[in-house]
């Protein structure tokens, strides 16, 4: 009974916050995109990428607003189902919480200008800076978000005092050990996921479609994206594995399945474990585990022999962790192929092939996206305060929470099928071609190839 | 002033900012479906289209500042209010989706559903009575204690009457101020044909809007006495909310001066609110929280309250800028831009 409450939170909390994780990575990500197509758009005053900004702000909207819902969600039950965890680390992390509500409200502020004022302006660039607070609005909300997460990992900037937290310092709360690398690797990745799935929906459009000017050139430009947030995500995600190495060793042991203390330790790549904790089926790189962890082949990796057993994460988070590092190696390559194919004159980079590899690395980017989470989340089990306070002890104890957990699922389920229906009903109801002609209509017809 | 002071104030403020803004809102979501049913959307529903457009995001926001903020100043409200809410708490919640998704749906989307705005009008009135929820749970009586498990008396909150007058209150009043504010937006619009019937509205719902708030009063003197004759004492601040509610009420039914009007609708909400805030003073929840033994460490109420200056700042140039673009814009209004 006790415990089934405890089960229900978790699977509430984690059903919750990964649905929101995937509007919340477009609400941070889409608004940097959408920004730079119409600056482009202005300066080399090309009706095409204004025209992309335009279309691509028009479906953000319908995204924003089930992030906004569910993450309205996710914050009324951290304290619904999370009690006792809000009323002891509330006292500590309160503050990038309520900053939060602040970027929020910068970002709700200036979307609900940027998306009525389209033609207002005479001079354009003026309607290209509301963008910019509603990049900074939700990259500071993921930022302040992160920190909390990061605080949950790495506590810090309090000190304890028979069982409660006092002389609470709230910047070093926030400034905590772990909130450099994910900070720096959560809005990396939400860039990329979004440059990703812009690109395979271009790519989507062409492969259903003709190849016009607009799109081959949007193409262009959200692979450029891909690629180039796609090595800063990568060198994110070194950084954030070198902070585990120092900070929070059993969370990097138990991705590896490195059980003991060694130099010179092996990346494991997929296998599994056999009854004697020994990987099987695996691949394996020599020395490259001390390599991600501090840079150097022959440094010494703390292994999970030095957690109690009862302390150890679940292991198969090693999967998650596994899946997300390879999709980190697919969608450069993808972008690299592609324009490696558009430099050889011989091939065409716009065949079947090409474009149905980057179809697939949208979804793909925003599966890393959730396997991440997951690694990170219950890479910290069994705490929800590492080293203070464990899950089941920070649960509520009401025992209606099963019954919660059915009514939330049948609203993801409902918000997640209209919010594609809606959004393909958008597009095949006004395709660009016929757009262009009606705000731009001195633009010459597309060429069409 | 002591920071849980000035805590439990701003908090106090927004509240009473997200009682106004998501009044409007919610009445106006359900005006807008009645005048679907009853055909005559054609009159008011592009003049409440171009209103919420642009600011639904905002007014959630306002619920998120509140909630954020109380559990941030009082931690001790997430242990009591969290476990107690739950089920109340997530049906509010999956309201609040509901409308607020499907609005983007219908607006944003290129479908016109009478559905969505059947949904979109119920929830109006249901969320703000869920919501009211917390308030009547803030009297006492209906939360208990036991060997550490906190657990809300369903029964007594459903056989209570003073959570079914709160309950009425906060509906009708979500439709007297919502009718109020879009008499005034109709007529800076000059859409007359919407200024008659908003107008309309307005006056049918004023007489049940007080008349609740009365019913509410003695109710409430039945079941916590105290805070009653905390109330009393503040007998100007009820008053004067009358009194306002009276000026109101002529002003609409004079057809002049709707600005007034609807700035005295706030007021009669200030201090009615405020009356009430203050009687309930110093308990968050009757008997076991109090502002002073619930609040946050001082460094962080201190730093709470130095962000939320900081944020003002940042936030009032950028809501004049709003207000500018689109409530007072002449053009705006009248629908030429
Ligand atoms: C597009 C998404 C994406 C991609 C391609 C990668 N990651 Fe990642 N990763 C995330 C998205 C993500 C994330 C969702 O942003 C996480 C979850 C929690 C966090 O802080 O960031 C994360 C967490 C995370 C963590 C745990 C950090 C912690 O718990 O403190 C590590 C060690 C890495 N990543 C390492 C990598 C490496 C070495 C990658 C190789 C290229 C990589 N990630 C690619
Ligand atoms: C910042 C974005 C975050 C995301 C995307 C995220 C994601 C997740 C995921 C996927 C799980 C599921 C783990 C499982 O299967 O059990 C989870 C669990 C959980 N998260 Fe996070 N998390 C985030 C931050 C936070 C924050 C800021 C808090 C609290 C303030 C939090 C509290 C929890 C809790 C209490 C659980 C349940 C415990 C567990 O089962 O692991 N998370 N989260
Ligand atoms: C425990 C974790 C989280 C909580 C409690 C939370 C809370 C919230 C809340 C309350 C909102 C609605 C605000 C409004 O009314 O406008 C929201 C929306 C948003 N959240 Fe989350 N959030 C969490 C995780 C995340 C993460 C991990 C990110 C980014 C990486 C993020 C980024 C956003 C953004 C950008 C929005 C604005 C809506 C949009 O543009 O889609 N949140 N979140």
């Amino acid at each position: 009974m006790e415990l089934d409450t405890v089960l229900m939170s978790r699977l509430l909390t984690a059903m919750t916050l990964g649905f929101h994780i995937i509007f919340a990575t477009l609400g941070v990500g889409v608004p940097l995109m959408i920004s730079i197509a119409e600056l482009i758009g202005i300066k080399k005053n090309d009706p095409h990428y204004r025209l992309l900004a335009r279309r691509w702000t028009r479906g953000f909207v319908i995204t924003v607003a089930v992030g906004v819902v569910t993450g309205t969600a996710i914050g009324l039950q951290l304290s619904l189902v999370w009690p006792n965890f809000m009323q002891v680390a509330g006292n500590v992390i309160s503050l990038p919480l309520f900053m939060e509500v602040f970027a929020f409200f910068f970002e709700a502020i200036f979307l609900g200008i940027y998306l009525y004022t389209w033609d207002r302006f005479n001079n354009q660039y003026i309607h290209w800076v509301f963008s910019l607070p509603i990049i900074i609005g939700g990259g500071f909300s993921a930022v302040f978000i992160t920190t909390v997460n990061a605080f949950m990992n790495t506590p810090d900037g309090f000190t304890t005092e028979n069982g409660t937290f006092a002389a609470v310092n709230p910047i070093a709360a926030m400034l905590n050990p772990a909130t450099p690398t994910k900070v720096f690797h959560v809005l990396t990745s939400a860039y990329l996921t979004c440059a990703a799935i812009l690109a395979a929906i271009t790519a989507f459009m062409i492969l259903k479609k003709k190849t016009t000017d607009y799109h081959k050139k949007a193409l262009k430009l959200t692979l450029t994206l891909t690629f180039i947030f796609a090595v800063l995500t990568a060198i994110a995600g070194d950084s954030s594995a070198k902070f585990l190495a120092v900070h929070q060793p059993e969370k990097l042991a138990a991705a590896e399945w490195h059980f003991e203390t060694e130099e010179g330790a092996d990346l494991l790549l997929f296998g599994w474990l056999n009854d004697a904790h020994e990987a099987v089926g695996e691949i394996r790189i020599p020395n490259f585990l001390s390599f991600l962890a501090y840079g150097d082949f022959n440094a010494e990796v703390t292994g999970l022999e030095e957690t109690p057993e009862d302390k150890w994460p679940p292991l198969w988070v090693h999967y998650m962790f596994d899946l997300m590092v390879t999709i980190g190696f697919l969608l450069p390559g993808v972008a690299l192929l592609y324009f490696i194919l558009s430099k050889l004159k011989k091939r065409n980079e716009h065949n079947k092939g090409m474009l149905s590899l980057i179809v697939l690395s949208g979804p793909l980017a925003m599966l890393a996206i959730e396997f991440g989470w997951i690694y990170a989340e219950e890479g910290r089990q069994p705490w929800i305060i590492r080293g203070y306070m464990t899950v089941e002890e920070a649960a509520t104890s009401s025992p209606y929470i099963g019954l919660m957990f059915v009514l939330f699922l049948a609203l993801y389920i409902v918000l997640g099928t209209l919010c594609v229906v809606t959004l393909r009903k958008l597009f095949r109801d006004n395709p660009a071609e016929e757009e262009l002609e009606k705000h731009y209509p001195s633009f010459e017809k597309d060429d069409e190839s | 002033m002591s920071y849980e002071m000035i805590g439990i104030f701003v908090l106090w403020i927004f509240l009473y900012g997200y009682l106004i803004v998501a009044s409007i809102d919610f009445g106006a979501g359900f005006f807008a479906f009645y005048a679907r049913i009853t055909r005559q959307d054609h009159v008011i529903n592009q003049l409440i289209s171009r209103y919420l457009s642009p600011v639904w995001e905002v007014t959630n926001v306002f619920f998120v500042f509140f909630f954020v903020g109380i559990v941030g100043f009082f931690p001790e409200t997430a242990y009591y209010y969290g476990t107690a809410l739950l089920v109340p708490g997530s049906i509010a919640i999956i309201l609040l989706a509901i409308r607020g998704s499907f609005y983007a749906f219908e607006n944003y989307g290129s479908k016109q559903s009478t559905v969505y705005m059947f949904l979109y009008g119920a929830t109006g009135l249901l969320i703000p009575a869920s919501l009211s929820v917390a308030l009547t749970l803030s009297e006492g009586g209906f939360i208990v204690e036991e060997n550490g498990v906190v657990s809300l008396q369903y029964l007594e909150l459903f056989t209570s009457p003073l959570s079914w007058s709160i309950v009425a209150l906060s509906i009708v009043s979500v439709l007297f101020i919502s009718a109020t504010f879009l008499t005034f937006y109709a007529s800076r619009a000059k859409d007359y044909p919407a200024l008659k019937l908003v107008r309309k509205f307005a006056l049918f719902w004023s007489t049940p809007a007080i008349i609740a708030a009365l019913t509410a009063f003695i109710f409430l003197s039945q079941h916590n006495r105290g805070h009653y004759e905390s109330m009393l004492d503040l007998w100007w601040m009820l008053g004067l909310s009358v009194g306002f509610f009276m000026t109101t009420a002529w002003l609409l039914y004079q057809g002049k001066y709707y600005g007034m009007a609807f700035i005295s609708v706030m007021l009669q909400y200030v201090f009615a609110f405020f009356g009430y805030g203050i009687g309930h003073y110093p308990y968050l929840l009757d008997p076991f929280i109090t502002v002073y033994d619930s609040a946050t460490h001082e460094s962080m109420g201190i730093a709470l309250v130095t962000a939320f200056i900081g944020g003002l700042l940042l936030l009032i140039p950028s809501l004049i800028l709003l207000m500018k673009l689109f409530l007072f814009d002449a053009d705006y209004v009248k629908g030429k831009k």
